[in-house]
């Protein structure tokens, strides 16, 4: 999220695509506040939703077409002239020019120059600027020349006209108009919008496109680092964003750097090389990444060997390990043990038939959780005879966040510490204790190990604090941090640092082993005052107020604790503000600057989030978007699926796609499974014709671990259910609350029908297409006494197919049939 | 953090008909003193944070002889002002809950129940589980496009998910661990 | 008597998230409710002496053929012309300092005449502790500088608690922002002192009729029925037989002592 939930209520349009009233409730006070304060509220999603209730305008759009609604935005604007042309122009990559060669997808019918039929992958190489004599990008700052970013946007999107978002979103024509004139006039020095978003766009076969296609609807609007404008990223776990800023993903390392790769990256230095761009704060990954390493291996990792950095694991490729890849794998017997932690596979991934299929091939399954999950008691999953599941299970309680110390960081990248209420009853621990004491018993286990391999996970340290079994969590917190490894002095000897002190800031990492430091951005989370003490900042609890609404006092947000990314672009050219009612930093040419004889800083209402002493008429003093190469917003930005995002059908669709020959995207990922476990719907499958979305309620949270087991939240809805449009319904002689049969080519389900208003048929092309939707909070573990807690397991209708980028599933728009009745 | 009164007015702030209800002079008459004593007002109050979506709503937990009596939001934060969702007021039962399993417990392969266990044996055999796998199936080199023999010191055979439920420090600690191990397949519901 | 606390459920600003629902069950300890299939969201359907918030749930297709989903959390409304209390022969029910009712449920002795008497349904009857349950306005909140829990959990502030007079002017202004916004059918319910039942201590903003939250239009006390009903009810109890009245007394030893 580039922004700040409080920051909405500056807003004077929003345009929710995500469901954040029944999502995100307590967010949702600031859309209400906006409201209050004249903003439009505009809300697009398939269903009518909570979120619609409290919208002027609900805008329905048939599930898996985001991109042709971005992409008719984008083309609105731009026909209509209501883009903020000096940002677009000084801020972005619109007036570069891209190598003549390049064509977009409307030049190529859906295809973008460079496509490889037989590998299935794009040739990028005419996916660049042109440089000139210095090596730098070619500008064309009337947006003119062909060539340039902009004109090739233009071109692009020109298919993506009024009509034909009707034709493939099913949104009237009038209403679209209506929406983006709203949307797109709110934007210039006076304005500003926002748009959120969460899974809605993300579980798609071009999920990570469906962003940029927002993320340049929002650059075209100069709505980025603004006030009142941003992108609204709903995350839906308490802490996904630290889990994913600590990475516990395949692909990378805390921090936000690549998990080395075997071919690319066979030892540090070319590592280094390869991943450390020319331009942008990201020059500074080596010291980002030694430091990582000394974090990890202590005082074993040194300059002579590298670091410790052979001792990381290689990745064979990069299309490998993924969520989906864990289940292929594990099913095809790859994977022998396997722990689940805080996470419930057989319920709440895709194609969970296939996971708890694949999970009774283990050898062995640890699962640590607060409840008995349905994937620690997959051995007993509906159909399984115990006595075929070979796999041994160890289930290990786990505390919830009352019972423990630890910071969680929100959707806002906000970190907050929580402090212990209660001690965990019986042998109920928390995560920490256990990853420690695993690793400590698995070092016992190797104690003496002379061999080269073992060396590594030996010298990593698990023990926090005084006591190994109970690891101070505000120790780990401070190795996440970074702190000097021994005495660091400056260019005069005077001491800098003392070893073992927090650093206050990831600008005095360094690549010579001198600090440690577990991920980069959190630096400044914890820092030691005058006598040495450790300042928790995570636990910081100042409230808000006028001086300060965006409440700096409270928590610390990463990176730096600046709560508006890319603020630099809240000021014009010369560093004023766009305008006085949208001002958040700006240049302030009287201030004290960096050295007694200079003047002139960044100031304002938030920490900048750019070089405070960095002039607006120096060089790159106007670029404000500063972790890019280039230092400006991306709207050709290169991903696996293209530079710009393009429409592609659902992988499962019942209808072709309008916008090209191309029906689906041509890189998506789509696994091929033994046993019949992943097959899949032709397009307009008339044995499957309805298109399916899967979502989740206030009431419940994700695989239902967190809620089914508890009766306050398990007794609000009755049982599992479907919601369809009484259109439907009539067709199928359905009646509310009639038990229905939802079935896919790769499962089929039982649940109630509940008909309703809320749902209504789309007009496809002319054609009428029905959608159903169906939440995926149920599993067969509840409440006894609730027999209504239980329910089938939603996705078992899902299929295993990925994005090309990030591979995540399709789960927000595929094909099923329904069924009256128990069939 | 003890429980102050201040603690408690906070509410009133986000009303300012709030503070002057609390300034009011409370005269109780007889029959309603029974009814107006506070469970939490001699508990111990801790700053938490919800454990549900990632708004991270400020809660306030209050809890007496070692047992969570009352959660509820924390009108000091800024970005939610002590509002809390359903999932957010129904937190308590995450620890007070018959359901919850607070024993170890192993399952046989084949068996049809789960076994109480200690948890010293627990943890001996899930790290002899891990070295085994470690040492079975353990990659040390590998030949890359090329072909030629290159370092990679990764184990396939043990994969890790989870989990956005943790604290950071808890993520970081089992990056940590999966990472200096070998393990590549390590994920969790970021990815779906 | 102090000044009259009231809460003031604003359903424009409703999400139907149900914060207030669960807030209110956490706090006052209600026990669970099994849920019926009503073919909405909404559970539950009425209140007992389990649920003492509740949010109603109702799809209205408007004239322009958009739909509205119409949201509101209802409660006891706290009346000035309190129906339960009159009807209470014990004088369990009782007028607290701020003008909210509450039972006393030392001195309640399960009559139900409470239950019958209630124009919304609100009172009901547990059996295990043998007395009529009904929202207290979270009267150890009140009496503690607290507001109840369900208006301290709402995420929009579509229920303020607060004095009386003030929300009375808050809700008179709020009325006429929605009706120049266009909500032609904004209504006060309960608001005016001078009306029905003395005015509602927890009253409420609509957007539609009275009757489509399912809500009394004029809402009256049982007053000509309210003698056989007694006698009625006084037949049941002792049809009930000794049991109830050995609870009372146990009940009635207990609180004096």
């Amino acid at each position: 999220m580039t922004t700040n939930l409080i920051d909405i209520q500056n807003s004077d349009v929003i345009m929710a695509t995500s469901n954040m009233a029944e999502n995100h409730p307590v967010g949702f006070q600031w859309v209400m506040k906006a409201k209050e304060r004249g903003a439009k509220f505009i809300h697009v999603d398939p269903r009518f939703t909570r979120t619609s209730a409290a919208a002027d305008i609900h805008v329905p759009i048939r599930s898996g077409t985001n991109i042709a609604f971005f992409g008719g935005l984008i083309n609105y604007a731009i026909q209509n002239n209501l883009y903020f042309k000096d940002y677009v122009v000084h801020y972005t990559n619109a007036p570069y020019l891209i190598d003549p060669a390049f064509k977009t997808a409307t030049d190529g019918n859906g295809l973008f120059t460079g496509f490889d039929a037989a590998k299935g992958t794009y040739d990028r190489t005419s996916w660049k600027y042109q440089l000139d004599g210095e090596g730098n990008p070619k500008r064309d700052l009337t947006l003119k020349d062909p060539n340039s970013v902009f004109q090739l946007m233009r071109r692009h999107y020109s298919r993506y006209t009024p009509q034909m978002v009707e034709r493939v979103c099913g949104i009237p024509q009038a209403k679209f108009e209506e929406v983006a004139k709203l949307f797109c006039s709110n934007s210039g020095p006076e304005k500003t919008g926002t748009i959120t978003y969460a899974l809605n766009l993300t579980q798609h076969t071009n999920g990570v496109e469906n962003i940029r296609a927002l993320c340049m609807l929002q650059l075209l609007l100069g709505n980025i680092g603004r006030p009142g404008g941003g992108v609204t990223a709903l995350r839906g776990h308490a802490n996904v964003q630290g889990a994913t800023d600590l990475e516990l993903l395949y692909h990378e390392l805390p921090g936000y750097m690549a998990q080395p790769l075997r071919d690319a990256h066979p030892d540090l230095t070319a590592y280094l090389e390869k991943e450390t761009p020319k331009g942008g704060f990201w020059v500074n990954k080596p010291k980002f990444f030694v430091s990582l390493l000394k974090a990890f291996y202590g005082d074993a990792a040194t300059k002579d060997n590298e670091f410790g950095y052979q001792w990381l694991p290689k990745r064979a490729s990069a299309d490998a390990y993924s969520h989906q890849h864990i289940f292929v794998d594990m099913y095809n017997g790859v994977i022998k043990g396997f722990l689940a932690l805080g996470q419930n596979p057989a319920v709440g991934g895709p194609n969970a038939k296939l996971a708890r299929s694949a999970m009774q091939r283990l050898d062995w399954l640890v699962v640590k959780d607060i409840f008995l999950t349905e994937t620690a008691e997959v051995w007993k999953a509906p159909g399984t005879d115990p006595k075929t599941v070979k796999t041994e299970v160890f289930f290990m309680p786990a505390a919830p966040a009352a019972e423990k110390d630890g910071s969680l960081t929100n959707t806002m990248r906000l970190i907050q510490w929580h402090e212990k209420a209660v001690n965990p009853p019986g042998d109920v621990t928390s995560d920490a204790e256990f990853v420690c004491t695993l690793a400590q018993r698995l070092q016992k286990l190797y104690a003496g190990s002379k061999k080269e391999r073992d060396r590594g996970f030996l010298a990593a340290s698990f023990k926090y604090g005084s006591n190994p079994n109970e690891p101070e969590m505000v120790e780990v917190l401070k190795e996440v941090n970074g702190y000097a490894t021994e005495e660091i002095v400056d260019k005069d000897g005077k001491p800098v640092y003392k070893k073992g002190q927090a650093l206050s800031s990831f600008a005095h990492m360094t690549d010579d082993g001198k600090t440690a430091g577990g991920c980069w951005i959190y630096t400044g989370v914890t820092v030691e005052d005058a006598d040495g003490k450790l300042i928790n900042k995570a636990n910081a609890r100042k409230p808000a107020d006028e001086k300060d609404y965006l409440g700096h006092g409270w928590g610390f947000a990463w990176p730096a604790n600046r709560r508006i990314l890319y603020n630099r672009a809240a000021a014009d050219l010369a560093g004023k503000p766009w305008s006085e009612k949208k001002k958040l930093i700006w240049w302030d040419a009287e201030a004290p600057g960096n050295a007694p004889d200079k003047k002139g800083k960044w100031v304002g209402l938030d920490v900048p989030d750019f070089n405070p002493f960095l002039a607006p008429d120096a060089k790159n003093g106007d670029k404000p978007f500063i972790m890019r190469t280039d230092l400006v917003g991306g709207f050709f930005g290169p991903l696996n699926d293209g530079p710009f995002p393009e429409h592609y059908e659902p992988i499962e669709s019942p209808v072709k796609n309008l916008l090209s020959k191309q029906q689906n995207n041509p890189v998506a990922k789509i696994w091929k499974v033994p046993d019949q476990k992943n097959e899949l719907a032709g397009v307009g499958s008339t044995d499957y014709p309805y298109v399916i979305t899967t979502y989740r309620l206030t009431e419940h949270h994700l695989s239902g671990v967190m809620s089914r087991y508890l009766p306050m939240l398990a007794e609000l809805h009755y049982s599992h259910f479907t919601e369809i449009s009484h259109e439907l319904a009539k067709e199928l002689g359905l009646t509310n609350g009639d038990m229905v049969t939802v079935m896919t080519p790769r499962g089929k389900i039982h649940v109630r029908a509940m008909v309703t208003n809320r749902f209504k048929p789309f007009i496809i092309d002319g054609k009428t297409v029905h959608q159903i939707g169906v939440p995926w909070h149920w599993g067969y573990n509840g409440i006894e006494q609730l027999p209504g807690s239980k329910g089938d397991i939603t996705n078992d209708l899902s299929a295993t197919v990925g994005d090309p980028n990030v591979y995540i599933q399709e789960t927000k728009a595929f094909v099923c049939n329904v069924k009256k009745g128990v069939v | 953090m003890s429980l102050s009164r201040r603690d408690f007015l906070k509410f009133g702030s986000a009303t300012a008909a709030g503070v002057a209800v609390a300034g009011e002079a409370l005269d109780l008459a007889p029959v309603e003193a029974a009814a107006t004593s506070l469970k939490i007002k001699e508990a111990k109050a801790v700053r938490s944070v919800c454990p549900y979506c990632a708004v991270g709503c400020g809660q306030l937990i209050y809890a007496k002889d070692g047992k969570i009596i009352d959660i509820e939001g924390d009108p000091d934060t800024p970005h939610t002002l002590g509002r809390l969702c359903p999932k957010g007021a129904a937190t308590i039962q995450l620890s007070n809950n018959p359901l919850r399993p607070t024993k170890a417990l192993y399952r046989a392969p084949g068996s049809d129940t789960w076994e109480e266990k200690p948890l010293d044996w627990m943890y001996d055999q899930i790290a002899r589980r891990y070295y085994d796998a470690r040492e079975k199936h353990f990659i040390e080199k590998e030949k890359n496009k090329d072909g030629l023999a290159v370092t990679v010191n990764r184990l396939d055979a043990i994969a890790s998910l989870g989990s956005a439920c943790a604290d950071n420090e808890e993520c970081y600690l089992l990056s940590k661990l999966n990472r200096t191990f070998g393990i590549v397949y390590h994920e969790h519901q970021a990815r779906v | 008597m102090a000044r009259t606390l009231a809460m003031f459920t604003d359903t424009s600003l409703c999400i139907g998230c149900r914060a207030c629902q669960v807030a209110c069950k956490q706090w006052n300890e209600l026990g669970l409710e099994l849920p019926e299939w009503t073919g909405t969201y909404q559970n539950h359907t009425h209140f007992t002496d389990k649920t003492f918030r509740l949010v109603r749930f109702i799809e209205e297709p408007k004239p322009s053929g958009d739909l509205a989903w119409l949201l509101m959390s209802d409660v006891c409304k706290h009346c000035a012309d309190a129906g339960c209390l009159n009807a209470c022969p014990t004088g369990a029910i009782y007028r607290t300092q701020f003008g909210t009712v509450n039972i006393n449920q030392d001195v309640c002795n399960g009559c139900r005449y409470c239950v019958s008497a209630c124009p919304f349904g609100v009172v009901s009857f547990n059996e295990n502790t043998g007395t009529a349950k009904k929202c207290t306005f979270c009267n150890d909140r009140i009496h503690n500088g607290l507001g109840p829990a369900c208006a301290k959990a709402c995420p929009t502030e579509s229920i303020q608690f607060g004095f009386r007079d003030e929300l009375v002017g808050r809700a008179q202004k709020r009325v006429e922002t929605l009706k120049a916004m266009g909500f032609k059918d904004a209504q006060l319910y309960g608001a005016d002192s001078s009306g029905f039942l003395g005015g509602l201590n927890a009253f409420f903003l609509l957007l539609s009729k009275p009757s489509t939250y399912g809500l009394p239009e004029n809402p009256k006390l049982p007053q000509k029925n309210i003698f056989v009903d007694s006698l009625l009810s006084i037949g049941s109890a002792l049809l009930v037989g000794i049991g109830a009245l050995v609870a009372f007394r146990q009940r009635g030893t207990g609180g004096e002592a």
